[in-house]
């Protein structure tokens, strides 16, 4: 390969850690963080890229990064504010420059439309200059839906910005159940607020349940509290700072009396940004150190000069301003390898696995007893073998956290088609999971979002009705779960419309309409087959992929997905995956002279039948009576086509499992073998995906096991039957 | 690389020839990757007769398949003397179950002919051309065209 290309693959790969930074900088300062290490490295990300970039000659990117990183260094230099609406144009600038990187790469370049709408934005800024603080208002500059950015031009005011005054502000604040389980108290923290300025305190009880449905232990109240004082809103910010994430909270200065400033739309759009630019003269010149004040006092500043000039102006800034990019990471030392190299020694170790159990089965077959010195030998190698699995395996574990740092991107964008306006919590971004399922999870986390954004948050208007407030929260969050990854996604929107869904249901025929379902079962309704709740199909939702889709490629990844909902306070999706899709524990099973893998996690228990439990339905369905009720049979080798004839399920074993389509099922094999973890290899990589195989493995004896889809046999076996007019989803036991 | 669909004139070609169902077929010598013997395989369910299976290749599970059942002829009844030649297909690789190898032929391009409308669709389907050699006829397979179909993605 090319050398320079070589370098250019790195640079790119740089680029999408760099990208990553400016986000997640850009979106903490966005929450309130004010270390000015932030906007420093913020700066320092744009402006690596943009001296990569160079080098590499991809020159509309360097144009682009340029008007980027010059309104960031104003920022960084104090010469700009960081208020919340430009924090809002930052974000939306660091997407362009996404887009730009994402083209480069292609060997294009970005948008030329969308480039030059934000550059504009971004030389709007840059020439605003300075704008006081005190009666900033609200004014929401988020792109209408024609992408159009309609930019407000500031005014200098210098004289109301004198010294702290006082303010109004609406806190509503309404606590989670985790917050009293964690032990704080509501009351405690609005008496914090009480010590900050003036307090009314009114309480909202408007999602207190009737006596009867009451839960003692969950949180049902909700304050608003009106606050005058002097304090900045950080100072407020802080004394929630320890219930983060157990409630939400929303906090909005109340108009003052209503100023003068409006943003630029008469004749007089000239005059106004001559006004800005004096203005703005004035308070660079006052921000600039003294011994260079005289100087510069009488020159037109930095920031209002005309955009051809800002260039060089801004590279010698950012060259004596800028340390060398990213000097603090050094200390973690890290070496980049190539993935393929890890691919590979995972591969070799897998090998060594199977290459370790047939080597055990041989000697065993050879009469050496367990405690000779021979098989302790093997014992030991055994657990070294497995000691290097695991450290191999953790060599390619990657932390959640490249994944859910893309979706602060998309929660923006289906906010504004949706017109909702949401906030997005993250958490526990730390979690490592296996190469091989972070490459997956990215798309069942995407819907989630969407459906969680589109159909469970409510429209502003409906939220202010509902007594909550404007903005919606959308958590994200990732866990260690007995062994698996578990990923939440929840909102705290509208919940689920249960007797919606479930007349939906009983009209689609996906479940009889005398069938006693509990709230959770009608909850997980949606995810069957055909159906979509959202009445009138919305751009975001209804791209043709229905939450079945996502169920069934969530279980081809062996991992589940369930929702839950409590009307009127949200709904959450759980999403639970193995930490790896690079091992399995699996029952080995003998079907029809084959051995098959049976996944662990799909089997509830493995039992021997007696000839009374099991009832013949028809001329080719049985049942097996476990407990108090009736599990369809299914034949693994008839399914499978291995065999034309049943097994006596009396005569073999059953295994129960619960497959996530048809609900409980007993599958009818010849006899078990054991447990073991086993390597999961693909089929596909050579062939194709198989109705009914999950993927293959490699036994001790060196033979390929094929591993069984539990769901898609079960399915598969439904499928067989003449469609009967049974339900779907089988009546509560 | 060399490209098999697209040989420069004048630019010999080697070939891997082989008997299977009782005809001589050979393919381009680029793309066997290794030849072994036969080896029981686990049977895929729900998939195409001529797919024997797959077995265990260094660690990677390799799909079988009859080339002779391919081919509509009778299918292949292994034993120890068949041999399985393992070709690579675009990205992926596949044993193709055959009685016995043959030769390996060195030829100009033009010594092959187009197939001839033979009648039968799968002959003309899966044979890019007939070589002649001496008195032997030996038929050229697309190994490319020989992997079923893979089933698009229903959503």
């Amino acid at each position: 390969m090319d050398e320079l290309e070589e370098i250019k693959i790195t640079f790119f790969q740089e680029c999408d850690e760099l990208l990553g930074d400016l986000e997640s900088g850009l979106l903490s300062i966005d929450a309130g963080a004010t270390d000015p290490e932030l906007i420093n490295a913020v700066f320092r990300a744009v402006h690596s890229i943009k001296g990569g970039a160079g080098a590499f000659g991809l020159e509309a990117l360097v144009r682009y990064a340029h008007v980027f990183e010059t309104l960031l260094d104003n920022v960084r230099g104090g010469k700009t504010d960081l208020r919340s609406e430009l924090v809002k144009a930052l974000l939306r600038a660091a997407d362009v420059l996404a887009d730009h990187v994402a083209a480069a790469k292609q060997g294009g370049e970005g948008d030329a439309v969308s480039t030059a709408a934000m550059v504009e934005e971004l030389e709007a800024w840059i020439s605003g200059g300075p704008v006081p603080t005190a009666p900033a208002e609200e004014v929401n500059i988020e792109p209408n839906e024609d992408g159009i950015v309609f930019t407000p031009i500031k005014l200098s005011i210098p004289e109301v910005d004198e010294g702290p005054k006082e303010q109004a502000w609406t806190i509503t604040f309404q606590p989670m159940d985790e917050l009293y389980s964690k032990a704080n108290e509501a009351g405690l923290l609005i008496r914090e607020i009480e010590r900050l300025g003036k307090i009314e305190v009114e309480l909202l009880d408007d999602a207190l349940p009737t006596f009867d449905s009451l839960d003692p232990e969950t949180a049902h109240f909700a304050w608003k509290v009106r606050l005058r004082t002097e304090v900045q809103e950080e100072r407020i910010r802080e004394v929630f700072e320890f219930v983060e994430g157990h409630c939400s909270t929303t906090i909005v200065r109340e108009a003052p009396a209503p100023t003068a400033i409006e943003p630029a739309a008469g004749p007089d759009i000239a005059a106004i940004i001559a006004a800005a630019q004096a203005g703005d003269a004035q308070a660079a010149a006052n921000s600039a150190p003294s011994e260079e004040a005289t100087a510069i006092a009488p020159e037109p500043p930095a920031a209002s000069l005309p955009a051809a000039a800002v260039p060089a102006l801004a590279e010698s800034m950012s060259s004596r301003g800028a340390p060398p990019p990213a000097p603090e990471k050094g200390n973690q030392a890290t070496i980049r390898v190539d993935p393929e190299r890890i691919d590979k020694l995972i591969d070799l170790v897998g090998e060594l696995v199977i290459n370790q159990a047939m080597l055990a089965q041989r000697v065993s077959g050879h009469g050496f007893a367990a405690s000779s010195d021979v098989g302790r030998g093997l014992d030991e190698l055994e657990q070294l073998t497995r000691d290097i699995q695991d450290s191999v395996m953790a060599i390619r574990a990657q932390p959640v956290k490249s994944v859910f740092q893309r979706m602060p991107r998309l929660v923006r964008e289906i906010a504004g088609q949706t017109g909702k306006q949401v906030r997005l919590v993250t958490e526990g971004e730390g979690t490592e999971v296996d190469k091989t399922v972070i490459e997956r999870i990215s798309e069942p986390i995407t819907h989630m979002l969407r459906n969680a954004i589109d159909h469970g948050l409510e429209t502003p208007e409906e939220r202010i009705e509902a007594g909550k407030p404007a903005e919606g929260t959308v958590r994200l969050a990732a866990l260690h779960r007995g062994g698996r990854i578990v990923i939440e996604v929840g909102d705290d929107g509208k919940g689920i419309n249960r007797p919606r869904v479930r007349q939906l249901a009983i009209d689609r025929g996906l479940i009889s309409a005398d069938a006693q379902l509990t709230d959770e079962e009608v909850d997980n309704l949606i995810f069957l087959p055909g159906f979509s709740t959202a009445a009138k199909i919305s751009d975001i939702s209804g791209r043709g992929v229905g939450m079945d889709v996502v169920r069934k490629s969530v279980q081809g990844l062996g991992g589940r997905i369930s929702i839950s909902s409590k009307p009127g306070l949200g709904s959450m999706f759980t999403l639970s995956l193995p930490l790896t899709l690079a091992v399995l524990d699996g029952m080995v099973i003998d079907v029809a002279g084959q051995t098959l893998v049976v996944p662990l996690t799909a089997i509830v228990e493995s039992l021997r039948p007696t000839p009374a439990e099991v009832k013949k339905v028809g001329a080719q369905g049985g049942v097996l009576a476990v407990r108090d009720a009736y599990v369809p049979l299914v034949d693994i080798g008839r399914v499978l086509g291995f065999q034309t004839v049943d097994t006596n399920p009396a005569e073999g074993v059953v295994l129960l499992v619960d497959s996530e389509v048809g609900g409980r099922a007993a599958l009818v094999a010849d006899s078990i073998h054991g447990q073991r973890q086993v390597v999961i290899k693909s089929l596909e990589s050579n062939y194709q995906q198989v109705p009914g195989i999950a993927a293959a493995t490699i036994l001790g004896d060196g033979r390929v096991a094929l591993i069984l889809d539990v769901d898609a046999l079960v399915a598969m076996r439904r499928r067989e039957l003449p469609r009967a007019d049974e339900p779907f989803i089988e009546a509560a036991e | 690389m060399h490209q098999p669909t697209n040989p420069v004139a004048n630019e010999r070609r080697e070939l891997t020839s082989f008997w299977a169902g009782g005809q001589e077929y050979c393919v381009d010598i680029m793309s066997v990757r290794e030849i072994r013997g036969w080896s029981a395989a686990t049977p895929l369910p729900q998939s195409p007769q001529y797919m024997r299976g797959v077995i265990n290749l260094r660690g990677a599970v390799l799909p079988i398949m009859d080339l002779a059942e391919r081919l509509d002829l009778p299918p292949t009844q292994p034993s120890e003397r068949s041999v399985i030649i393992v070709v690579q297909v675009g990205e992926r690789l596949v044993g193709l179950l055959v009685d016995a190898v043959s030769d390996i032929l060195s030829i100009n391009p033009d010594q092959i002919q187009p197939t001839p409308d033979v009648g039968c669709d799968q002959a003309k389907a899966f044979i890019r051309g007939l070589i002649t050699i001496d008195d032997r006829m030996v038929s050229e397979i697309a190994v490319e065209r020989l992997l079923p179909e893979v089933e698009g993605l229903a959503a």
